[in-house]
């Protein structure tokens, strides 16, 4: 009886003991990243709360003004164009984008001769700067010396604004953003097809399913949770939006370009309304925010997982 | 998920109308005849697409050697006359240019040497070890990345702005120094890693550290240059923060550097070009040289 007591108790001492030491080199070698990520992101995120509710001019703090910029947000005419101009982006770019990405991957998912080489030029725009690519675009797409319209000209077709015109310069850019962008979706998607058994398309080309009918009864529905996470993922980088926008049109023409990072950094950097700025950056945080629930909603409904 | 699609019910089939489908199918999948001869489908569309992808950059490297009056001519040249260096020279020895590249090269990597480290501790730690609170705040990691930088950018300033951070390269290094991507992808690595050679490196008398550096690490090297190949990318990418937090032009990175080439109103084409040539060639070199863990990397993150 006492024997059996004392192994619990030193069983139980040995356990505490190994936990402890878990607990000692566990936040050893976490701590110092926890501290940083969570510092640099929760701390902010609180501040930037409280700043949209003052009227901070970036340099000092500012006094508490309650609800003022956020019933000012409901009434200014750039924010509702950046908002618009943003969601046209998505638009513009997200079927496009998608479509074309797993096209691409379905052709690269070959084993032909040079697919290496082919598989470097489709990734080469994504890897480089955005900034880098806006400032070659805005040289390709020069009104004045630009390839683009000399190739028009040359064509005998009229000479456009593009970046400069007011009415194209948001198409444009969504052009440029497709071309550096769309990359990403196509690694995606090409795991993704690689991750499909060789037997499941097999079985179905037995039971008589031609190239279409595999591909819209096999290959869609098994990619389709990679499908949710691209939406999901351009969704937020489309928010995001703002290197080709610096480096291009800044914004312009007429505003035809402001997107809501871009006016966000304009509010807080350029006017030094960093309190209105932080208001217009959480209107930014919750739409994203339920774009991302909604389509985690979405994909559980249709049973996939992210 | 692809299991289902197997698991099919299989309608029952005459044997002679299956065997006869598999010919048929084995027929679709080979190219018989003359066909053989043509080049595969795949490059016809293949060839001039991935041309049309590259070809900016060729555009770009032609232009950084043309004079502005070739440039500036309508209909523009395409070919330079001859190898113009004016551009280079100019944004190499009238410009800051050496400076910001010497600036992006100091953050980008000191964000990688972080990186490897804290990261490569932090998921081994959320791996491995159980501690109080690991799991509320792994949790906790992966939530921000809900939270878009642009949110927290206005009091990052403020606070880096106090503590006198802005305008240094400490103010662009600390935000890098550690990320919850890269904690989440040395996580997953570590998670598929065997534990056996650890616990044999435990008995043997190892402490955790010893353990973590002397076994662990040596065989976790794919996953590192995965994780370095883009934290490289991205450091070296970065232009809004940068953009932000720098206001002289010596302490300027390569991107934000090279956006002051851009004039109000004209601008001078062959030096820009040739900025941006300068600008890009690291990263790409990165990339071609490590484009499998680079793939690795951005796929292992999205399918964890």
């Amino acid at each position: 009886m006492a024997t059996t007591l004392d192994e619990a108790t030193i069983a139980r001492d040995a356990n505490r003991r190994v936990r402890r030491s878990g607990n000692v080199a566990g936040w050893a070698f976490a701590g110092p990243s926890v501290f940083i990520v969570l510092g640099l992101s929760f701390i902010p995120m609180v501040w930037a709360a409280y700043l949209s509710l003052a009227n901070s001019n970036l340099v000092s703090g500012g006094h508490f003004i309650g609800l003022a910029n956020y019933a000012a947000l409901a009434k200014d005419p750039l924010l509702r164009q950046a908002f618009t101009n943003t969601l046209l982006l998505a638009l513009l770019y997200l079927p496009i984008g998608l479509a074309a990405g797993l096209g691409i991957a379905i052709l690269l998912n070959q084993k032909i001769k040079l697919i290496g080489f082919y598989r470097t030029c489709f990734l080469v725009p994504f890897v480089a700067s955005a900034a880098a690519e806006g400032l070659l675009f805005g040289f390709i797409f020069d009104p004045d010396f630009g390839i683009v319209n000399a190739g028009l000209h040359a064509v005998g077709l009229p000479r456009q604004g593009l970046l400069q015109d007011p009415s194209q310069a948001l198409v444009v850019l969504a052009i440029v953003y497709f071309w550096t962008q769309f990359g990403f979706n196509i690694v995606i998607y090409l795991a993704a097809l690689q991750d499909i058994p060789e037997e499941v398309l097999e079985a179905a080309s037995i039971d008589g399913a031609g190239k279409w009918a595999t591909f819209w009864h096999v290959t869609v529905p098994t990619i389709r949770p990679v499908t949710i996470f691209l939406l999901v993922w351009s969704l937020i980088d489309v928010f995001q939006f703002f290197d080709l926008v610096y480096t291009t049109t800044k914004g312009g023409p007429l505003n035809s370009t402001l997107t809501l990072v871009y006016y966000i950094w304009q509010l807080a950097f350029n006017f030094f309304t960093a309190g209105y700025g932080a208001a217009v950056a959480y209107v930014l945080f919750f739409t994203s925010l339920i774009v991302i629930l909604a389509a985690l909603a979405y994909g559980r409904r249709r049973r996939v997982t992210l | 998920m692809t299991g289902e699609q197997a698991l099919l019910p299989v309608p029952e089939v005459d044997m002679a109308v299956h065997r006869a489908r598999i010919e048929e199918a084995g027929r679709r999948m080979r190219r018989s005849g003359w066909r053989r001869h043509l080049p595969r489908r795949g490059h016809l569309a293949l060839l001039p697409l991935s041309i049309i992808m590259v070809l900016p950059f060729v555009w770009m490297v032609l232009t950084s050697f043309m004079t502005d009056s070739e440039i500036n001519r309508i209909p523009p040249t395409i070919w330079p006359h001859r190898l113009y260096t004016g551009g280079y020279s100019t944004v190499l020895a009238s410009s800051d240019f050496p400076y910001w590249f010497l600036n992006s090269l100091i953050v980008s990597g000191a964000a990688v040497i972080a990186q490897l480290v804290l990261c490569s501790l932090a998921g081994y730690a959320f791996a491995r070890i159980q501690f109080r609170g690991s799991t509320v705040m792994l949790l906790l990691l992966l939530a921000t990345a809900l939270i878009p930088f642009q949110l927290t950018v206005i009091p990052t300033f403020v606070i880096f702005h106090d503590i006198g951070l802005i305008n240094t390269l400490g103010a662009l290094i600390v935000p890098q120094l550690t990320s919850a991507l890269g904690i989440y992808l040395m996580y997953s690595f570590f998670q598929s890693f065997p534990r056996e050679l650890e616990e044999a490196g435990r008995i043997d008398g190892c402490s955790r550290l010893q353990v973590f550096w002397k076994i662990v690490l040596p065989l976790a090297r794919p996953a590192l240059a995965a994780l370095g190949i883009i934290t490289f990318i991205y450091a070296w990418n970065d232009l809004f923060w940068p953009l932000i937090a720098i206001t002289s032009s010596r302490t300027f990175t390569v991107q934000v550097g090279l956006t002051t080439f851009q004039g109000e109103h004209a601008t001078d084409w062959s030096e820009l070009m040739a900025g941006t040539v300068l600008t890009t060639a690291p990263v790409l070199l990165v990339f071609l040289v490590g484009q499998r863990r680079f793939v690795q990397a951005i796929t292992g993150a999205v399918k964890g």
